[in-house]
């Protein structure tokens, strides 16, 4: 056990913290420090291209598709490189977290080749199609339909919190392929280009004012008949193996930006005189002991090889940090005060720490809620009995 | 970077979890704490036999030169059993006279702390007074002070071996709440005390390595407390269901992990950034003891909780972990004073 990082990799430190810092300074300084999800997204799409042409858009990923081949360390110290730099979200990053590994894991040598490069490059930005009006937590009762005709697949149906479907080329769906099936069988895991007749985005207005998510509408989309990934009935496999890529390196960069709002509140307490309050001292120590225990989970995640082992401990990761934000967001309001009800535009606009206290209710729900985290705690890492189905 | 215990740390692990479960039965524990709080067969044991009384401590003084993460896992599982052993003094004070101790200190005292033919303890004292060596003062609720042949007398003059067969050196034992580790009140009244060379050095060891034996204990603790309490939830059967299946049961579970998996990076970043003596040092200590304590404290509440009857009476060995836990809640500093020396840090009024 070892968590010091070697001269090497604190060269690589070097290099990546230069190379950031230099953009952030110079070409790309106009969007440093954005914390939201879609602000300057055609700015940021440049970005990601930007990031591409200096082989830094996936360095996780093997050489041949656009990556490093980096190892754990050099990803991790990316990530937190690129956090600290102040450098926006990656408008891409389900492309990135999790469209792009589905397809190195699952995908034909072709679809990699076809979609691996472009992901990378920021070309192809990608958007989720799981969740339906009917099929929130309860994901495996999908009723958007897929059937084969010719050699297209024609979808029908609708999607819901499809974050960034707005500003994406390409969204994956999960979609019912065999007529009369139930649950997590005869669904089929497809690729499908934003861009037709068939598919229609519209906004859904969040509780802090934005927009990030949509209702997504099929009616006769069209992808071809090789858009699949795995087998047609498959498609429950890929969606639960994308899920557990959600847990890879990019938490460690996320919980940069964590820090970045934690010290936000530090610095409000001592400005405001709140930080000679015992008790908001305590919180705000519990919040900062809570972020260094999600970055040690992180890597005791990521570091352990055995994984039949560590798999139980990741599944505790979602609900442990979406708690924290959501404690830290009452934590920021309680520091603030009444100042922290005041917006800062006519548009129902925020700063970042009473946007941060409205966003996080999110947290907990998005992903799976905590309800549904717990149950999947005690099901899969402690062998409690499952969930008794109702009937459909 | 590799936060992953090695083969030869999780050898030492399991070896550790294997004798601690094979030999300290819940029978065992039981006869120490009618007596006076310790399984001396266990103990012998324990450092002779498995060989891990002088863990961290230098080879040349009887030691096996390895680090807080090794000590770490061996406590944990000591604490997974609620073992009745005066672990604690042994660490604090082996570690404090290796590292302020003078040569002929080392040699004379640590082979035979490591070994478990001396039970060593550790205690602050605040108002002591040390004239020439001769020193008077109180050192209160001393765990494991009732057996103790030698004192780690830490104040803020110094630090000093007192043996408590001395002259001037007087023991009362308490009837202590968690009796797997009594508490005692030691008075000094004249006692000689035999200064440890560097008494900085020896001060900041025993702490370090107090505060990692408490939060690697709760940590144990905390994850038996699930383990036992998951068992039952899939035995007990009412409304014609194992309990185990209700969701307001297997959800106070689900809490229980996540607070548990928290402890774990605790622990073990710890005690990796006092092997490293990386910078973070202290705020990792303060984490640790601060966030395994009330780990350990909500499981073993929810224990009791989740066993319904059986868990409140004293044939069940939930109150063996309730009790433990709630000891090192207060032991080496309450969870509150941990958080404010966190707070202190990251508002930047630090000295």
């Amino acid at each position: 056990m070892k968590l010091g990082f070697s001269k090497a990799e604190e060269d690589f430190r070097a290099e990546c913290a230069d190379w950031l810092d230099g953009q952030m300074a110079g070409e790309f300084s106009d969007i440093k420090g954005i914390t939201t999800l879609t602000a300057k997204a055609e700015r940021r799409k440049e970005w990601e291209q930007q990031l591409a042409a200096h082989k830094w858009s996936c360095i996780g990923w093997p050489e041949k598709w656009g990556g490093r081949g980096a190892t754990l360390a050099q990803q991790v110290i990316f990530a937190e490189e690129y956090a600290r730099a102040g450098v926006p979200g990656r408008v891409n990053h389900i492309g990135i977290e999790l469209a792009g590994p589905t397809i190195l894991t699952f995908g034909t040598e072709e679809q990699k080749a076809r979609f691996l490069p472009d992901i990378a490059a920021g070309k192809t930005i990608f958007c989720q199609g799981f969740s339906e009006p009917n099929a929130g937590s309860d994901l495996a009762s999908v009723r958007t339909k897929a059937r084969l005709e010719g050699d297209e697949w024609v979808v029908n149906g609708q999607k819901i919190w499809t974050s960034l479907a707005h500003i994406s080329d390409w969204i994956f769906v999960i979609a019912r392929s065999e007529e009369g099936s139930q649950g997590p069988k005869g669904l089929t895991f497809l690729m499908m280009e934003i861009d037709q007749p068939g598919i229609d985005i519209r906004p859904i207005e969040q509780i802090n004012g934005d927009a990030e998510f949509n209702e997504t509408f099929f009616t006769d989309a069209r992808c071809a008949a090789d858009s699949l990934i795995g087998a047609p009935g498959e498609g429950w496999k890929i969606a639960m193996g994308l899920l557990a890529f959600e847990r890879g390196v990019s938490t460690l960069g996320q919980q940069m930006g964590f820090r970045n709002e934690l010290d936000e509140i530090i610095a409000a307490a001592r400005a405001n005189g709140s930080a000679s309050d015992p008790l908001i001292r305590q919180r705000l120590a519990k919040a900062e002991i809570g972020l260094h225990l999600m970055r040690y989970g992180a890597l005791r995640m990521l570091s352990n090889s055995d994984h039949s082992k560590v798999d139980g401990a990741a599944l505790t990761y979602k609900i442990q940090w979406a708690s924290w934000r959501r404690s830290l967001g009452e934590l920021a309001m309680d520091v603030l005060g009444q100042a922290g009800e005041i917006g800062t535009g006519p548009d129902y606009e925020w700063d970042t720490l009473p946007n941060l206290f409205l966003y996080s209710r999110a947290d907990t729900i998005y992903g799976g809620t905590n309800q549904i985290q717990r149950n999947m705690i005690a099901e899969r890492a402690l062998g409690m009995p499952r969930e008794p189905r109702g009937v459909a | 970077m590799d936060f992953a215990l090695t083969d030869e740390q999780a050898m030492i692990a399991d070896t550790a979890r294997q004798f601690f479960a094979e030999n300290s039965t819940s029978a065992r524990t039981r006869g120490a704490m009618a007596a006076d709080g310790v399984d001396r067969d266990l103990w012998r044991a324990y450092c002779q036999e498995l060989g891990f009384g002088g863990l961290s401590l230098p080879e040349e003084f009887g030691g096996a030169a390895l680090g807080m993460v090794e000590f770490a896992t061996v406590a944990e599982a000591a604490g997974a059993q609620v073992s009745a052993i005066p672990l604690l003094g042994q660490a604090m004070a082996g570690s404090a006279i290796a590292a302020g101790g003078s040569d002929a200190q080392k040699g004379e005292w640590l082979p035979r702390i490591a070994s478990g033919e001396l039970i060593a303890v550790a205690a602050e004292c605040a108002d002591l007074k040390a004239d020439d060596d001769m020193l008077t003062g109180r050192c209160d609720f001393v765990a494991h002070g009732n057996v103790a042949d030698i004192l780690l007398v830490i104040a803020p003059g110094g630090a000093w071996l007192v043996e408590t067969g001395a002259k001037g050196v007087t023991v009362e034992a308490h009837l202590t709440m968690d009796q797997t580790r009594p508490l005692a009140t030691i008075i000094l009244d004249r006692a000689a005390g035999t200064p440890l060379p560097d008494a900085s050095a020896a001060a900041s060891a025993a702490q370090d390595s107090g505060w990692i034996c408490l939060a690697a204990e709760a940590l144990g603790g905390a994850q038996a407390c699930l383990d036992r309490t998951v068992a039952y939830a899939k035995e007990r059967v009412q409304f014609g269901r194992a309990i185990g299946s209700f969701q307001a049961y297997k959800h106070r579970l689900a809490d229980m992990m996540v607070e548990i998996e928290q402890a774990r990076s605790a622990v073990y970043w710890a005690a990796c950034t006092v092997d490293e003596q990386s910078g973070d040092s202290a705020l990792a200590l303060h984490a640790a003891k601060s966030f395994a304590a009330d780990t350990y404290f909500k499981c073993a509440g929810d224990m009791i909780q989740l066993h319904g009857g059986i868990g409140f009476t004293w044939e069940h060995d939930a109150h063996l972990f309730f009790k433990r836990a709630r000891s090192i809640q207060t032991l080496l500093k309450n969870g509150n004073w941990h958080r404010e020396q966190v707070a202190a840090m990251i508002l930047g009024e630090a000295a």
